[in-house]
């Protein structure tokens, strides 16, 4: 066991503004930033605002930006800093500040209310469903969400576009598209709802231009772009041109 | 008076966890306008951490399987103090919970044949749970979520409002049940964005809080799990059962230490996984207790065979329930056979090949690659107990979930007592949480339902300024206001209190004085500790103001975590005997009179003074096991546990 001091940045304020603190703190073998976090907590700053759960990577809650880059504190070690190099911690930059490190998320549950919900077919009781194993595992890749809205915070449509907001569902929710578009059973269509074409029309898929940040960032290694979001503009395409999946197509053929 | 925001509504839910919104989603198309009260964001409660699956006879995998074989195994798990009824209902009731969840998207892993997939568990004669990968926890929670959002979506498309009869309150924590004379009358609780207080007005309160894991230092529960609902319960008069039962989960990661706690999925055993100690011996075969001997595998080869085998081999004594797992594991450590950062090894990479570990286990694949390092495809895990789940809980009425003496109070999911006895079976959580998840829906809208405009009752103010200034008192007396004199406060020549240090040492008092095995005197000392650390937490104060300020809500937290804390050592003192999640190095044996009893924690009438108890205890005999469950079992397997009037009764 050994410990030092590192040298901590953390954004400390409100909605009405606020600035970055430093601070001297303890480091121990296999500590993650989180433990730091509640370490200023405990012994310098009992009223720093975080959110956390679970400590354990699997609830998504303690998202911020950890030397700008989007992260899960508990999920980012201590060990892949240098002792002599600053530590910043900051709120996700898209979503605004409510306090400290924890900022106004609530953008993703209204856009979670907008996507039309699973819709079980018809004359199938429960417990008849019959699904193969490789027909939802396509699903299940997106079902691995945790929730943290890391890719939300770093897509570049909304990220500092605060005007693109209202029509512009995030990677996450057309990630939820996708999934319902793939799932097995899903009757969407026999109620009217074609999920690819209202991701286009109505979620803003259109925005998306495949620079896979979001999939860059995901704690849990889901292939958004690749797997959700190029997949559902393909099957968009039959009703608008969208140059972008063209060539996204292209990219991905070379790549294999 | 004080200033509060005041909502109404017919039920109102604390808790937005399996259980929680299960209960939400019943009340709402039960017609009732529901509330429910989330403590953190929604969709980020205690159930994600849920790794393994979910208990339900589908026999999908066993054709052999039925209610009937489930209910014995949890019986068996519970070592037979299961309130039976409930253990009845549970077994007969989960595999229509989980169907019901495909219907609201749900997708589990499948069989061939295009089923849901079932895993094998410690303690289920059956492959039973369904599962997703060994993020099961993960998908039932989302899958609810998802279905409160279409109910939602429903709502708004008749109403124009999304939240027209189904609302979460998220980040809110609620400090206090109100009650107009005996009755519950609402709810009183704080944002914890804004610190602005609030009641909610509801004949009908659901709590589902889930467990108490952060009064103990080594724990794999998240900071919600202090206790809330189990608190809440015992101040609105509600008596708790079974405090002594906590179930150490066997295999927690042990390093580093800032992870010491956090799980490791059974899922591991059941797909193969072998524990060893530092001599490299597979040590559980020699912790085999009489009473399991019969149904598990004497040898590794025999073991080994069950996999592909289960008709002619027994099993491997891996997966023996979570309290003699937690027990061997202490005992080999202490031993001087443990691993060097004191747990025992966990191999699953000589058992299976890399890429079939990663499929099956993928989050324990990452979570132990990125906080420890180690590859589990490569190398053994290490591991040890951990705190991880409480099988005490609100008195309940078996059928209806409503709390015993407190008409309008419900209770579902871990904050509920007497479904698992003395030590739940893996997978029978998740499952516990829809079934009676569900129930308390059901009969919280009933009640609710049956209560005319007219009658509901409500809290008077002086309720409502007694909470107030109990939840601001951690500010000191000017964020009070005018509060009440005698709700502690600042008292002149007292010390301020850190909220974090007390509850460090809270931690430290639980984990080494009522831990996973316990001594008389010793638990006689954690009272006193208790005692003194109640008054300390008077004196507990805050820095800062009310917006977003974790220091203030560790504040609330620990008069719940404090409560519930001397309910589980009172009551483990009092327990002479050793039972599932309840071990007695004083009195090693399990006791067959000991079993008709359970220990009923009521709170001890105006405010204890300094010193003494804030809870009682009393016995309470336990209703016969109706004969026709009874006859499921042989009578030499009853024997063992029940004694002989109760058999020849």
């Amino acid at each position: 066991m050994s410990s030092y001091q590192a040298h901590f940045k953390v954004w400390r304020g409100d909605a009405e503004g606020g600035g970055l603190q430093d601070f001297q703190v303890e480091v121990n073998d296999g500590e993650v930033v989180l433990d730091i976090i509640h370490r200023l907590q405990a012994t310098q700053a009992s009223d720093l605002a975080v959110r956390w759960n679970c400590k354990a990577g699997k609830c998504g809650s303690c998202s911020a930006e950890v030397n700008g880059r989007p992260r899960l504190m508990c999920m980012t070690r201590m060990s892949v800093f240098s002792r002599e190099e600053t530590v910043t911690v900051t709120p996700m930059r898209t979503f605004p500040v409510i306090r400290d490190l924890v900022t106004d998320v609530s953008f993703n549950y209204t856009k979670a209310r907008e996507v039309p919900s699973f819709v079980p077919p018809k004359g199938v009781p429960a417990g008849e469903y019959r699904m193969a194993q490789q027909d939802v595992e396509r699903s299940q890749e997106f079902r691995k969400c945790i929730e943290c809205f890391l890719c939300q915070d770093t897509c570049h449509v909304v990220r500092d576009h605060e005007e693109n907001k209202p029509a512009f569902a995030g990677p996450r929710f057309l990630m939820r598209i996708a999934e319902l578009d793939m799932h097995p059973l899903d009757a969407a269509d026999e109620t009217g709802v074609n999920r690819a074409s209202s991701a286009q029309d109505d979620h803003g898929l259109g925005y998306c231009n495949i620079t896979k940040c979001c999939t860059e960032v995901c704690p849990e290694g889901i292939h958004i772009t690749d797997n959700a979001l190029i997949p559902l503009k393909e099957r968009a395409v039959d009703r608008k041109y969208d140059p972008l999946v063209w060539l996204g197509s292209k990219i991905r053929r070379r790549g294999q | 008076m004080t200033n509060v925001e005041r909502h109404a509504y017919d039920v109102v839910v604390v808790g937005a966890g399996g259980a929680g919104l299960r209960a939400a989603i019943e009340a709402r198309e039960r017609g009732m306008r529901t509330a429910v009260i989330c403590k953190s964001l929604f969709g980020k409660a205690h159930t994600v951490m849920a790794e393994g699956g979910i208990a339900a006879s589908m026999g999908n995998v066993n054709e052999h399987d039925n209610w009937q074989v489930h209910f014995r195994d949890t019986m068996r798990g519970g070592k037979f103090l299961n309130h039976w009824r409930m253990a009845e209902l549970h077994a007969k009731e989960a595999p229509d919970r989980v169907w019901e969840l495909e219907t609201w998207g749900a997708l589990f892993d499948r069989t061939p044949d295009g089923r849901i997939s079932q895993r094998n568990f410690g303690g289920h004669e059956y492959p039973r749970l369904a599962h997703v990968g060994d993020r099961t926890g993960l998908e039932l929670i989302r899958t609810l979520q998802q279905k409160i959002v279409s109910l939602q979506q429903e709502d708004h498309a008749e109403t124009g409002d999304y939240e027209s009869r189904l609302k979460i309150f998220q980040e809110c924590t609620v400090t206090r049940i109100l009650k107009d004379d005996d009755r519950v009358c609402g709810i009183f609780g704080y944002v914890r964005e804004s610190g602005r207080l609030f009641v909610i007005d509801a004949p009908a309160v659901v709590l589902a809080t889930g467990g108490i894991g952060k009064s103990f230092k080594v724990t794999s529960n998240s900071w919600e799990y202090t206790g809330d609902g189990h608190a809440l319960a015992l101040l609105a008069g509600a008596p708790l059962i079974n405090m002594e039962f906590i179930q150490f989960h066997p295999t927690g990661m042990v390093w580093p230490p800032s992870v010491k706690g956090i799980l490791v999925t059974e899922s591991v055993r059941g797909d193969g996984g072998v524990l060893r100690n530092s001599e490299g011996k597979r040590f559980m075969f020699g912790y085999i207790p009489d009473v399991f001997k019969e149904k598990y595998a004497q040898s590794e080869e025999e073991a080994d065979g069950w996999y592909a085998d289960p008709d002619r081999h027994r099993r491997p004594p891996e997966l023996l329930p979570r309290d003699e797992v937690a027990r061997a594991i202490n005992s080999e450590v202490k031993a001087g056979r443990g691993t060097p950062h004191g747990g025992v090894f966990l191999d699953v990479s000589t058992r299976l090949p890399a890429e079939e570990i990663k499929r099956r286990l993928p989050s324990m694949h990452h979570q132990f690659k990125e906080l420890a390092d180690v590859d589990i495809t490569a190398e053994a895990m290490e591991v040890g107990p951990t705190c991880h789940y409480m099988m005490g809980g609100v008195d309940v009425d078996p059928d209806t979930a409503a709390a015993t003496g407190v008409p309008g109070l419900f209770a579902a999911g871990e904050v509920a007592g007497g479904m698992h006895g003395s030590n739940r079976l893996g997978g029978n959580s998740l499952s516990d949480l829809l079934v009676f998840g569900r129930r308390a829906g059901v009969f919280a809208a009933e009640y609710a339902a049956a209560l005319a405009q007219v009658d509901r009752p409500a809290a008077g103010e002086e309720q409502i300024d007694a909470a107030a200034a109990e939840a601001l008192r951690p500010f000191g007396t000017d964020e009070a206001g005018d509060a009440a004199p005698g709700s502690g406060g600042d008292g002149p020549g007292a010390a301020a209190e850190n909220p974090y240090t007390l509850h460090q040492e809270l931690q430290q008092v639980m984990n080494d004085l009522v831990g996973i095995i316990r001594r008389a005197p010793e638990m006689a000392k954690a009272l006193e500790h208790l005692a003194d650390l109640r008054e300390r937490s008077r004196h507990a104060l805050v820095e800062g103001h009310r917006q977003f300020n974790p220091g203030w809500h560790l504040a609330i937290d620990l008069r719940n975590m404090l409560l519930v804390s001397e309910c589980v050592a009172r009551a483990a003192l009092e327990r002479t005997e050793s039972r599932g999640g309840h071990t007695r190095d004083d009195h090693p044996d399990m006791d067959r009179t000991w079993r008709k009893v359970n220990l009923v924690c009521e709170l001890t009438p105006g405010a204890p003074e300094a010193g003494t108890a804030a809870v009682s205890l009393r016995r309470r005999p336990m209703d016969a096991i109706r004969p026709d469950l009874l006859a499921l079992f042989e009578r030499d397997e009853l024997l063992k546990y029940l004694t002989d009037e109760e058999l020849d009764a």
